[in-house]
């Protein structure tokens, strides 16, 4: 099958969506399928043979934060010459309602075009004002995919419709065989996630500390993350500061490393989560997972079954819950085993067949992705047409 | 006056265009619910045949087969008004037939059981992802077609209002699980 797949972000810069599409990408390779990924990249970064780039992301304020976009003209002709070379049988566009290639690829194309919708942010104003634009464009599609029960709720809040929920895909045996670091393990408990982003929840978790370590004082707290780690500990006391240790970035390696040697990995994020691949992640290397009760995280540990839940933001029930984990290793032993077999459904093989199986329904008897000439059919009628 | 004339004239291009638009994307919307529709039917088919399949196998006992074959049958002979509940009936056979985890075993167990259990599986998998899609484009064509534009100027023309396909496509669990 040509499978041709749109990355709205830069592929340059890490992200959950970037990783997910290289991985994805990467599978269908593997089942001897051919791929193309549209991405914006700059000219100059070396990129792996299946992408192709769609230019340089302009940075635009937009929905109250700095996006890097792609649009405009430039952007649309590139997004045309990428489907009329690629032919493909399914295009596969990925945040299709962000304003920049998936959106432009739902304008140019015609035929069976799938769409996995990755966030679940409230509707924007913005959103709201072109809902008529958006809805045009967006009812191309066939087949809508969402992340989780989480993201296909908010999806038909927000725009209408449906979706199929097929979860983020992780390469299970990649954490499960890493080799665990002597130096990590013995009392730890990790986080991994930005450090200055607040809805990532260390904040939280700082404050639950003093009582954990009053309760269990040997225990130290690795975190992997960019960030200021100064302004991390600020709030910490003095004589605590010791217990933390940070990391910084880390490869995916030691990130599995990381995750294989903790007794405890705890997510306290806040709010603006649609998924958890970082739980899928632990789990699968059979790290106890304790997490707050977000929605999208109590649908990855299955409601509680394979991971600990704590109330979301308070710090106390943070710290009784890890207290009490680390006190008991059979609690955690059970946890590894229930998250070891929970975490299968969440493996590439499980997933990437989910989504052939998408491809193949919607392209059973369909014609090829085109571009959609309705589109530049008046132009073509004035004598405007370019190529 | 002539002015007059002339901006007259271009409001009315300009509806004429946007009318025109307005009607490509209601056809469009009316080919995807065609083509979501084929698929749909195709997955249902594929369900039933390969049911109809293990029901006259001898792999399943013999109560279970009748059941299963009656069902199977049943979805595949139903006329378009039977149709939604006969399919949800062969959803309730499968998930009476495959309750178990150890039927499903017996089932790979058995010569040639291992695809068969494989295809069952995969096809009743991809029954309610085919309908979630025509749903959904079913959903999106009747809400262009209820808006004013649409019903006052007729852009619709004779094509049927589209009906969304309810049925019980919720798969036996045990089969699901021994797939992944």
């Amino acid at each position: 099958m040509r499978i041709g797949i749109v990355c709205p972000y830069s592929w340059d810069v890490p992200g959950g969506v970037q990783f997910h599409i290289r991985d994805l990408a990467e599978y269908f390779l593997r089942q001897g399928h051919e791929v193309s990924v549209l991405a914006p990249a700059d000219d100059d970064t070396p990129l792996p043979p299946y992408v192709v780039s769609a230019g340089r992301a302009v940075p635009v304020p937009y929905n109250g934060s700095v996006a890097r976009l792609n649009f405009g003209f430039l952007s649309a002709a590139r997004v045309r010459r990428w489907l009329h070379d690629g032919s493909f049988d399914v295009v596969h566009i990925h945040e299709p309602s962000s304003p920049s290639l998936g959106l432009l690829t739902c304008w140019a194309a015609q035929g069976p075009l799938v769409a996995t919708f990755h966030t679940s942010n409230p509707r924007s104003k913005a959103m709201i004002a072109a809902y008529a634009i958006l809805q045009a464009a967006l009812e191309k599609i066939s087949a809508r995919i969402a992340v989780s029960e989480y993201a296909r709720r908010t999806l038909v809040e927000h725009l209408g419709g449906d979706a199929v929920v097929i979860p983020n895909g992780v390469d299970v045996d990649f954490f499960a065989k890493a080799e665990p670091k002597p130096q990590w393990q013995g009392d730890t408990i990790g986080f991994i996630g930005r450090i200055d982003e607040p809805r990532k929840g260390l904040p939280v978790l700082m404050r639950a500390l003093p009582k954990i370590l009053a309760a269990r004082p040997q225990t130290r707290l690795l975190v992997a993350g960019r960030g200021d780690e100064e302004e991390a500990v600020e709030s910490l006391p003095a004589e605590l500061r010791s217990r933390v240790e940070f990391l910084g970035m880390v490869s995916d390696e030691d990130k599995a490393r990381l995750l294989r040697s903790v007794d405890l990995y705890v997510a306290p994020n806040t709010g603006g989560e649609s998924f958890g691949i970082i739980l899928v992640e632990a789990m699968s290397a059979g790290a106890p997972v304790l997490a707050s009760d977000l929605d999208a995280f109590a649908q990855v540990l299955d409601q509680g079954a394979a991971g600990e839940l704590f109330a979301n933001e308070d710090a106390d029930a943070l710290a009784d819950a890890a207290v009490r984990l680390l006190g008991d290793p059979e609690r955690r032993e059970e946890l590894r085993a229930r998250g070891s077999a929970h975490v299968r459904r969440f493996d590439w093989s499980t997933v990437g067949a989910d989504i052939l199986s998408v491809y193949e329904t919607v392209t059973a008897g369909a014609a090829a992705v085109a571009t959609d000439d309705r589109a530049t059919g008046l132009r073509a009628r004035l004598g405007l047409a370019r190529d | 006056m002539t002015p007059t004339l002339i901006w007259i004239l271009v409001v009315l291009v300009a509806v004429g265009l946007y009318l025109s638009w307005t009607a490509g994307r209601l056809d469009r919307l009316h080919a995807r619910i065609d083509a979501a529709r084929a698929a749909l039917d195709a997955q249902l088919l594929r369900r039933a045949s390969v049911a109809q399949e293990l029901a006259t196998s001898g792999v399943l006992d013999p109560a279970a087969s009748i059941v299963l074959y009656e069902a199977a049958h049943a979805a595949r002979q139903a006329v378009e008004e039977q149709r939604e509940v006969a399919e949800s009936e062969l959803s309730q056979a499968l998930r009476a037939v495959f309750a178990d985890a150890a039927q499903v075993d017996a089932v790979r167990e058995a010569p040639g059981g291992e695809e068969a259990a494989l295809e069952l599986a995969e096809a009743v998998r991809r029954v309610p992802m085919a309908r979630r899609f025509h749903n959904d484009a079913v959903r999106a064509a009747r809400a262009l077609r209820l808006h004013r534009k649409v019903r006052w100027f007729r852009l619709a023309g004779h094509a049927p209002f589209p009906l969304a396909f309810e049925m019980d496509d919720e798969p036996p669990a045990a089969l699901i699980e021994r797939a992944a």
